[in-house]
């Protein structure tokens, strides 16, 4: 009998192509004719533009056209935004800038030419005349009515304010023995996937049909949005998302330039092209987090947490993009963390600054919220005096699943949980108690050990329909051919994380084929049927559960047929490994699909064919959650930081592959590592984007990165018929509070509580020398 | 990331390279492994009208020892001196930096004299061969001649170089004695570039210092020789005590020192005295 696939480490089979070089990306895709585009983008953060002039560039030989905002954006619709905030001002986000600019990378004119070059070359003889304008940065100084307002209409900086959670805070904080307080800065972050944006668009009159190549995660929203954008109907616009190397929620998104070189390819009748630079990436793809806030945790003197409350300005950017107004809700949703806090409440002002739009960066909203309540707990733990372990353990909800969700103060039923699980698995990998022992004896010599523990749970599987904006099911067409082979059509747009092996994983063991005989199909319009995307931990809990109920609809038919053949009524069927059986008599799963396609020999109420859609809507969001434990160790004579030891356990639920799964923790804590120790996207006072490059930005890098000890529990989730949950953004949101918690707690012996990310060696070396100072 | 318009001849010679550099002028530059200018010309922070590739001449790649003098030609890659037998014997100083420049592909394709001639002031190799004492052999239209290290490098990207010149070889004495050296630096997190670099010579004469050369790079506009530190060095006892008081000069007469987003000049400063002292530390254990 063949071995079942699911929950195996096999390798994936996307890898021997990205590995060798061979795989597609748009700028891989090269079509006769193509014109090249490259844009002039705005220097200054805010400025009224006096004068555009172009004509020197259209004078360049080679090149075709130059658009400037004024002659394309009011025939093209606005950059779209998918969010509604009750009483949100909106700005009506143009592809181009018209009168004024906004920040700094605001597109201005566009130039098409026969190679990039030329077009680069004619985009600097374009001059612009700016005046200047007072800028707006700080999302919280943006609030004050006495600053300079970005966008005249809507009369001052905030966008929205919003009150959420549940529980009557005031008289929780009241029935406190202490209230803890701080001021927590989530610095934005760029993604930095490491294949930019990047359109090709072709339009062919005669068919009519318009064919957008983009590297996106969203291929069929983006289409709606686009064809809506353009006014051009939404079944002759082919949207593909071909190999995209990586998203991280930047490509979660519909941007100008799409619709700009779609427009252009009808205009110019010729194929268009448009490749972003790094810098340009850095300016004018989405920002992640921007948030700054105050806390307020109330405790009971033995660690009993009676209410949290959050303010919190959140930086919006000057415009909105596709769910920029929507990530600061999702920061409320999960404030509950994994404790039983009977009252909170978040209260958002969301400001517009002259700065690129932030949006969803790999956990989108969630690692702010996971943030700001492990720093509350640990706050809370050194306030009374408890190890940052027993104050956890006080407010965990006992183990918990389908029978009795965890209901929390922010409105969500937790799915399923056992914390104290995952916690002491941790603790016993970690050796903790000896740690605290080292700790101990190293201080004493003079050494700086420090000890960060988080314990997080995020919500995944993205998710019910009625909490996204755009539906949030997920669709799958299974299709067995003639000679057995599967083919899966997933609405997901997997981009990296391995589902074209994982999906093929689910179908082998349901059909008792081979990986090798099934292929996944993704991200072409004219192929798969409408679906949502790959985003918010999604694709397999949701999209995976669709491929998973499209083979089941399919075993059933493919039953009936075998009972046929075999001349049985179907009751009597079995299937087990390919084989239909009943009574000693069996057929195999091949001869069945071709016995479907040749029709010859069907039930008389059966249609020919093997094929089965699903679209499976959720009934819940997911709840992974999980301990990770850090160790560092700081220099004390230059405050350097040195990871000594990373200890992650993780709960996804059932694991259908544990090396995408390990895979994923990897790269989550990586970006988690990256945002506590080293990332932030730094606007001088003039608004110039002074972290523009990979010179200044650091993403860290292999060598940077230390040994991450992993394990696992399984508590699998009531809410899918696989119990999975979802691992895209869980390092992303679990692993940032213990860093920062670990460089906390190695200068807790000194009155530090709280450092705020990044923490650079030089900040550390600053409180190292005052209190050297202050000792002597 | 769409570099302007330029020319590209490859050259076989060094004379080739000359009379082209003589006729082009300040229009040309000279590519050597390309992994400063290149990443300059995408961002057209420099626009060259003609790029003269000297990749081909074979004749400016090579490490060697003649009469007491290591000769390194400029087109000698970070790997070759990486990997050098002769080097790592007889002035280890050079393949250590090495080892912390850059990373493989850089390694592979950079090279000394690209290197030098850049003079990124945050480059490893000027700490190094200010330590070893070198040359900068340079090759013009009036012939060749030696500039020291210490006065080759002018400014921040700015050398001794005149125009036509083009650099020929690294060359310095080997180190003779008891000698113990170390290069030891803090990598910018983002570019991998030395926040701080201390390159470190000593030579050691009955237990006592009898001399040093002591090279900082990536603290200020220019990579400079800690002269302060190399004289509180001569013919101390190389114990803790000493070598921590002559470390603490690594910074004295530094008014410009780098700041930027990760560290600023104060911070680079402290860096540069308590790396000195541990690159000393290092360099005085292995002075055997």
């Amino acid at each position: 009998m063949a071995e079942k696939v699911v929950g195996k480490g096999i390798k994936r089979t996307e890898d021997p192509r990205l590995i060798q070089g061979l795989a597609h990306y748009v700028d891989d895709i090269k079509l006769p004719d193509t014109l090249h585009a490259v844009f002039v983008r705005s220097i200054y953060a805010h400025a009224r533009i006096k004068k555009v002039d172009v004509a020197a560039a259209q004078k360049t030989p080679g090149v075709v056209a130059v658009y400037t905002g004024k002659d394309i954006s009011q025939k093209i619709g606005p950059v779209p935004c998918g969010a509604a905030i009750p009483d949100m001002k909106q700005p009506d986000h143009r592809v181009m800038a018209t009168d004024k600019v906004y920040w700094v990378g605001h597109p201005i004119a566009v130039v098409f030419a026969e190679n990039k070059y030329v077009a680069r070359d004619a985009a600097d003889k374009i001059e612009v005349d700016y005046e200047e304008l007072p800028v707006v940065l700080d999302e919280e100084k943006a609030a004050d009515p006495k600053s300079p307002v970005i966008h005249e209409k809507i009369g001052s900086n905030i966008a929205y304010k919003l009150t959420a959670g549940e529980g009557d805070i005031e008289a929780a904080l009241k029935a406190a023995d202490k209230i803890v307080r701080q001021k927590i800065y989530h610095k934005r972050l760029a993604p930095i996937a490491m294949e930019g944006r990047g359109v090709l668009a072709r339009y062919y009159p005669g068919e009519q049909e318009l064919t957008l190549w983009t590297s996106t995660q969203i291929p069929h929203l983006a289409r709606t949005q686009i064809s809506l954008m353009l006014g051009f109907p939404e079944n002759k616009l082919r949207l593909i998302a071909p190999e995209v190397g990586g998203g991280f929620g930047s490509k979660l998104n519909v941007y100008a330039e799409e619709a700009i070189m779609a427009y252009a390819s009808m205009q110019l009748g010729r194929p268009v092209k448009w490749i972003e630079g790094r810098r340009e990436n850095m300016q004018g793809t989405i920002h992640g987090r921007g948030q700054v806030g105050y806390i307020e945790i109330g405790c009971k003197k033995d660690g009993t947490i009676t209410g949290f409350r959050y303010n919190v300005f959140a930086d919006m950017g000057s415009y909105f993009q596709l769910l920029t107004p929507a990530i600061p809700t999702l920061t409320g949703l999960m404030l509950s963390g994994c404790y039983k806090i009977p009252a909170i409440q978040m209260n958002v002002t969301a400001c517009f600054t002259n700065k690129m739009s932030t949006d969803a960066y790999r956990g989108a909203g969630r690692p702010e919220a996971t943030y700001v309540i492990e720093r509350a707990m640990d706050l809370v733990a050194a306030e009374l005096g408890m190890d940052v372990v027993e104050v956890r353990r006080k407010n965990f909800p006992e183990p918990f699943g389908a029978e009795n969700p965890f209901k929390v103060a922010t409105g969500l039923f937790y799915d399923s949980g056992n914390y104290q699980g995952a916690l002491d698995k941790a603790l016993k990998m970690a050796d903790y108690t000896n740690l605290r022992v080292e700790q101990k004896k190293a201080r004493a010599a003079g050494r700086l050990i420090g000890v960060g523990v988080s314990t997080y749970v995020e919500i995944c599987a993205m998710g019910p329909s009625p909490a996204l904006p755009a539906g949030g099911w997920e669709s799958a067409t299974v299709r067995i051919e003639p000679t057995c082979k599967v083919t899966i059509l997933t609405g997901a747009s997997p981009h990296g994380q391995g589902q074209e092996t994982s999906f093929s994983q689910i179908a082998a063991d349901e059909l008792g084929v081979t990986v090798n005989d099934c292929t996944v199909i993704h991200g072409d319009t004219a192929v798969v049927q409408y679906g949502i995307g790959t985003f918010g931990s999604r694709a397999t809990a949701v999209g995976g559960t669709a491929v998973y109920l499209a083979l089941q609809k399919l075993k059933a038919k493919a039953t009936g047929m075998a009972a046929h053949m075999l001349g049985v009524d179907a009751k009597t069927v079995t299937f087990d490994d390919g084989k239909f059986t009943s009574g000693g008599k069996s057929v195999t799963i091949q001869e069945v699909a071709l016995n479907a396609h040749l029709a010859k020999n069907l039930p008389a109420d059966m249609e020919p064919g093997l094929s089965a859609t699903t679209f499976f809507e959720p009934k819940n969001f997911t709840f992974p959650f999980g301990t990770h434990i850090c160790v560092v160790e700081i220099d004390p004579e230059t405050g350097e930081i040195q990871i000594q030891r990373y200890i992650a356990v993780d709960d996804c639920g059932k694991v259908i592959n544990p090396l995408l799964v390990h895979g994923q923790i990897h790269g989550g804590i990586v970006q988690s590592l990256g945002q506590a120790l080293f990332e932030e996207v730094v606007y001088d006072e003039q608004g110039q984007l002074i972290s523009g490059s990979l010179m200044d930005y650091a993403v860290p890098k292999a060598a940077q990165v230390p040994w991450m000890e992993l394990d696992r529990t399984e508590t699998p989730s009531p809410v899918n018929p696989m119990g999975v949950k979802g691992v895209g953004e869980a390092g992303s949101i679990g692993a940032t509070p213990a860093i920062v918690a670990a460089v906390v707690d190695a200068l807790a012996h000194l009155g530090v509580r709280h450092l705020d990310m990044p923490i650079k060696p030089e900040h550390v070396w600053n409180i190292l020398k005052k209190n050297k100072a202050g000792a002597a | 990331m769409i570099p302007a318009n330029f020319d590209y001849i490859t050259v076989k010679s060094l004379d080739e390279a000359l009379s082209l550099l003589a006729k082009h002028k300040d229009d040309a530059k000279i590519l050597a492994g390309g992994h400063s200018l290149l990443p300059a010309m995408k961002l057209r922070l420099m626009q060259p009208k003609v790029l003269i590739d000297i990749g081909k001449i074979k004749e400016l790649s090579y490490i060697k020892e003649e009469g007491g003098q290591i000769h390194i030609g400029a087109m000698t890659t970070h790997f070759q001196i990486e990997t050098s037998a002769l080097l790592q014997k007889s002035c280890p100083l050079l393949p250590e930096t090495a080892t912390q420049l850059g990373d493989m592909q850089v390694r592979n394709k950079g090279t000394i004299g690209g290197s030098v001639a850049h003079a990124d002031p945050a480059a490893d190799w000027p700490a190094a061969v200010i330590a070893v004492g070198a040359e900068i052999v340079v090759i013009g239209p009036k012939g060749e001649r030696a500039i020291k290290a210490d006065d080759f490098f002018v400014d921040m990207l700015t050398t001794s170089l005149q125009p036509g010149d083009l650099v020929k070889e690294v060359r310095f004495a080997a180190p003779k004695g008891k000698t113990g050296q170390a290069y030891m630096k803090v990598r910018h997190p983002a570019s991998g570039f030395a926040v701080v670099g201390i390159a470190v010579t000593l030579t050691v004469d009955g237990g006592k210092c009898s001399a040093s050369g002591i090279g900082v790079t990536g603290v200020s506009s220019k990579p400079y020789r800690a002269k302060s530190v190399e004289a509180a060095l001569k013919g101390s006892a190389l114990d803790a005590k000493s070598l921590a008081a002559a470390a603490s000069h690594a910074s004295d007469g530094i008014s410009d020192a780098i700041s930027e987003l990760y560290a600023t000049g104060e911070y680079r400063k402290h860096l540069a005295e308590i790396y000195t002292r541990r690159a000393l530390e290092t360099a005085a254990g292995r002075a055997k």
